[in-house]
């Protein structure tokens, strides 16, 4: 198309700041289709903190795996005097007995994993391969462990967890059980879901 | 374009602007109703004159509270302690309420549906979808002792309600009023010696027809004066309009800066079109 | 930069041996020698792919969360409106989408009649377009259906049975139609299949052929003259240009920005369309015991729902509903055949004779008051304009083979004019 009066200047700098403009509306155009994806109001209140009332747990019950948060369940573990003395015990036969890795939010990086030292929550997906722990405070030879002094059993590889979460050395399981965050809203009411203010 | 289509477009053009379509729906005359979503404290109150008088029976269940929450500006604690009477909603939830299927046949003979969408499904046509049928139908409730429930509408007529709100409007009642006089000219007579109305008593459809309201409240039966209780139901209009399309004010907002956008992608293009054109015309 | 080039130019060439992508490049967009004389006609074919796409892809994306059961249809439609992220804008964008697609499709199907761009060779190319209009329609009915509205449920309660009008098996074609004895979610289940997989695959398949049907004998022009007749020493038409870039950039792409300005509008700001574009009905759930005080259809089927009605004598021992049908049928069909009826020695309504524009003309406003009859109450005069424009519309079709060849018609010019 040879004509003259082509001006390539002008038509290549029009060419550039169209496709600009034009660049900047498709992403404007991508926006509601990615968007889209986000969780929905639905799966936002589903997924919203709960509220658990410890009320009438007893020392040494446990409560869960219900109640759920985001469709996980939770172990509520209020553990005795004993209980709390006996969970340094064994710290040479864990594999993180200071939770360096980050499996608990930095309020619960401490000896009990927990706020208040008798009241433990944690997620209870055992952390190979998401199975269900069993609860088992006692403290006498079980066939998985001639030395048990309680703690969680996980039925489907044998990974076991003291009465913290934290996880034995030799097992499939490669963590400790997670720490959801939490907070107490009051002495017998924990948040389940949401830091706390910090205090 | 030629001039044989430039004709026949003036035509269809003209077609479209005679025609006008009416509006299916009651004889009585609407009250306008101009919706304000801006007016935060209005759809407040208005929210809570449904949460108290309407939500027993009617369900606003495809909205969610916490979403009522942000967008009226209500803080979440206060919706759970003023607005939510059930303790076991979270404030995520569906506006979903709990009266029981069976007996609200027994009582009304039907379900009371559920209200999310009444102001878009009796919404005018017009470009903000007004509610002056809401808007009026609250306002025209009257006694009528042939009805099971002892009440009607001016415009849902046989409506298989009762008066939600009787104890603040106060009943009324369909009366004959004494009203001006028309001449000829439209203006209201009045007799010239004392400088009063000549009146003339209408019932009815005619005081209608004059564009005047056919219902009186009884004295002493309502809470409200009669302009409180107008603006009491503008603020339940407003609320029910807002609760039926949620994201109506950011659809406008958002779409003035799409045509902003389009409007400089226009020109743009259409310089860059031109450079093309030039070659071949 | 030189080897930057040189290497694209190897990917390009390794490609090509093995898939004729630069072939088909040339041949359907840098090679395709469009006539020059393209006007404002001209857009309608480009925004219908255009509209095309946009429904494919919002509709996918609707029905990532878009429940097809009869108790879930339409709380999950209002999940959309509220709790999806932009789901509100998902939503209209296909509403709105619908209606544009018919406005669209129309406009370039009058292209078509006021420049002849049916007729030889280009006959397929009009049938291929209305088995696409078909296609669109029956797709805008089964999607209409998918909010489980009551004006959904309703209108679809009504075309459904319309069906039962053919006589002897039609009540049990009604009852395999549906699924059931009457309009449930039997039918709503497989007309969600309909309209999400099914039609669309044969839209695509459709669209495809339709222009390569037109890319094989090359596009009309306003003016109704042969470019091919006149090439120069290479066999290129001198009255084209390429398609691309000066039709895509220099004509395509400000319509399509142009008709995304009109169509945010109205999505943004009217996007119920007074009631025309979501039908007020439909903003409460189905409910087979309660009927709307008016039953219409969407704006773009009307006239032929005016036609429908506008049949109120039985003849010949069927019944009027029979006819009603018969003559609905009739309307679309008789437009398959168009490239045969039109016997004009010229192709363009610009050298046509006056017959053929008053006829046109007719035509045109009595579809459109056809159009608006079907948005209201039948009455006994409302009835009446409907038969009359019935007759005209026919009349357009069944008179043209004696009014094109008796009219007289103005020389064509053998080179496009400037």
């Amino acid at each position: 198309m040879g004509h003259d009066g082509i001006n390539q200047g002008r038509r290549n700098f029009l060419i550039g700041a169209t496709s600009v403009v034009g660049a900047a509306g498709v992403v404007g155009a991508t926006v509601p289709f990615v968007g889209s994806w986000s969780p929905s109001a639905k799966a936002l209140a589903a997924g919203a903190p709960i509220r658990v009332d410890i009320g009438k747990l007893n020392p040494g019950d446990i409560l869960g795996p219900i109640p759920a948060w985001r469709d996980r369940p939770i172990f509520v573990v209020h553990r005795t005097e004993e209980m709390m003395s006996r969970l340094n015990s064994m710290n040479d036969r864990l594999a993180d007995p200071d939770s360096a890795q980050e499996k608990q939010p930095d309020y619960a990086r401490n000896e009990t994993r927990s706020i208040r030292p008798d009241i433990g929550i944690l997620i209870g997906i055992c952390t190979h391969l998401s199975c269900s722990p069993k609860f088992n405070p006692t403290i006498a030879p079980q066939a998985y462990d001639s030395e048990w002094v309680g703690g969680f059993y996980c039925p489907c590889h044998g990974s076991k967890f003291d009465l913290a979460g934290r996880v034995y050395k030799e097992v499939p399981a490669p963590t400790n059980l997670e720490v959801p965050p939490h907070f107490f809203e009051s002495e017998s009411v924990v948040v389940i879901g949401e830091d706390g203010e910090v205090a | 374009m030629g001039g044989f289509l430039k004709n026949l477009l003036l035509v269809v053009a003209l077609f479209c602007i005679s025609v006008q379509i009416y509006g299916a729906g009651s004889n009585y005359p609407l009250m306008r109703m101009d919706p304000d979503l801006d007016d935060k404290a209005s759809l407040q109150r208005g929210m809570q004159t449904f949460m108290n008088y309407c939500f027993g029976c009617h369900s606003l269940q495809y909205q969610r509270y916490n979403r009522t929450a942000r967008d009226l500006g209500i803080p979440e604690e206060l919706m759970l302690k003023h607005l939510i009477f059930d303790p076991d909603v979270r404030i995520g939830s569906l506006m979903e309420n709990s009266i029981s299927e069976e007996n609200a046949k027994q009582w009304f003979g039907a379900v009371p549906p559920d209200l999310t969408l009444v102001a878009r499904l009796r919404g005018g046509r017009d470009i903000n979808n007004r509610p002056d049928w809401l808007y009026t139908f609250l306002l025209t409730f009257y006694e009528d002792t042939a009805r099971p429930l002892g009440v009607n509408n001016l415009v849902f007529e046989n409506v298989g309600m009762p008066h939600p709100l009787v104890n603040l409007q106060g009943l009324q009642q369909k009366v004959c009023k004494d009203v001006p006089q028309l001449a000829e000219n439209g203006g209201e007579m009045r007799n010239p010696l004392t400088n009063e109305y000549i009146t003339e008593n209408l019932c009815g459809s005619d005081l209608i027809a004059r564009g005047i309201s056919p219902l009186q409240v009884v004295e002493g039966t309502g809470q409200l004066t009669p302009e409180e209780y107008e603006v009491l139901v503008y603020d339940l209009t407003n609320f029910l309009y807002y609760v039926a399309e949620p994201i109506r004010a950011d659809r406008e907002r958002i779409g003035i800066y799409v045509l902003i956008f389009l409007a400089i992608l226009y020109v743009f293009t259409r310089l860059l079109a031109r450079e093309y054109h030039k070659e071949y015309h | 930069m030189a080897t930057m080039q040189k290497s694209l130019q190897n990917v390009m060439n390794w490609v090509d041996e093995r898939l004729p992508v630069t072939e088909t490049y040339e041949k359907h967009l840098s090679k395709y020698y469009a006539p020059k004389n393209f006007n404002i006609w001209y857009i309608f074919g480009v925004l219908s792919v255009f509209v095309l796409v946009l429904q494919l892809v919002t509709g996918i994306w609707l029905t990532m969360n878009y429940i097809p059961a009869g108790d879930r249809a339409f709380a999950s439609v209002e999940f959309i409106m509220r709790d999806v992220e932009f789901g509100w804008m998902l939503r209209y964008m296909h509403s709105t989408g619908a209606s544009a697609f018919f406005v669209v499709v129309y406009l370039h199907m009058f292209r078509g009649l006021i420049y002849g761009s049916y007729k030889k060779p280009r006959e397929l190319i009009w049938i291929l377009g209305m088995l696409i209009y078909l296609a669109l329609m029956a797709e805008g009915f089964f999607g209409y259906l998918l909010p489980w509205g009551n004006m959904s449920y309703w209108g679809a309660q009504v075309i459904v049975s319309l069906v039962g009008a053919v006589p002897f098996w039609g009540e049990d074609l009604a009852i395999w139609v549906r699924g059931d004895f009457n309009m449930s979610e039997v039918a709503l289940n497989r007309f969600f299949a309909l309209h999400v997989v099914l039609v669309p695959l044969a839209l695509i398949v459709l669209v495809f052929l339709h222009i390569l049907a037109l890319h094989e004998v090359g596009s009309n022009n306003p003016d109704g003259i042969d470019v091919k007749a006149t090439v120069d020493d290479e066999g290129k038409p001198l009255d084209t240009v390429p398609f691309h870039p000066y039709y895509t950039i220099g004509h395509d792409l400000p319509a399509i920005v142009l008709f995304l300005f009109v169509f945010c509008a109205v999505m943004f700001f009217y996007p119920d369309g007074g009631g025309y574009l979501i039908e007020h009905p439909n903003f409460e759930p189905a409910d087979p015991l309660k009927t709307p005080e008016l039953i219409a259809p969407v704006w773009y089927y009307t006239p032929f729902y005016s036609m429908l009605r506008a049949c109120t004598y039985p003849l010949f021992g069927m019944t009027a509903k029979f006819w009603g049908l018969v003559v609905m049928a009739g309307a679309i069909a008789i437009l398959f055949v168009l490239p045969w009826l039109d016997r004009s020695p010229v192709k363009s309504i610009r050298y046509k004779g006056k017959a053929s524009k008053i006829f046109l003309t007719l035509f045109v406003i009595s579809f459109f008051i056809l159009g608006y009859l079907g948005t209201v109450h039948p009455t006994p005069m409302k009835t009446a304009l409907a038969q009359l424009c019935t007759g005209i519309y026919f009349a357009y079709f069944l008179l043209m083979p004696w009014y094109t060849s008796v009219e007289t018609t103005k020389p064509v010019p053998t080179r496009v004019p400037d």
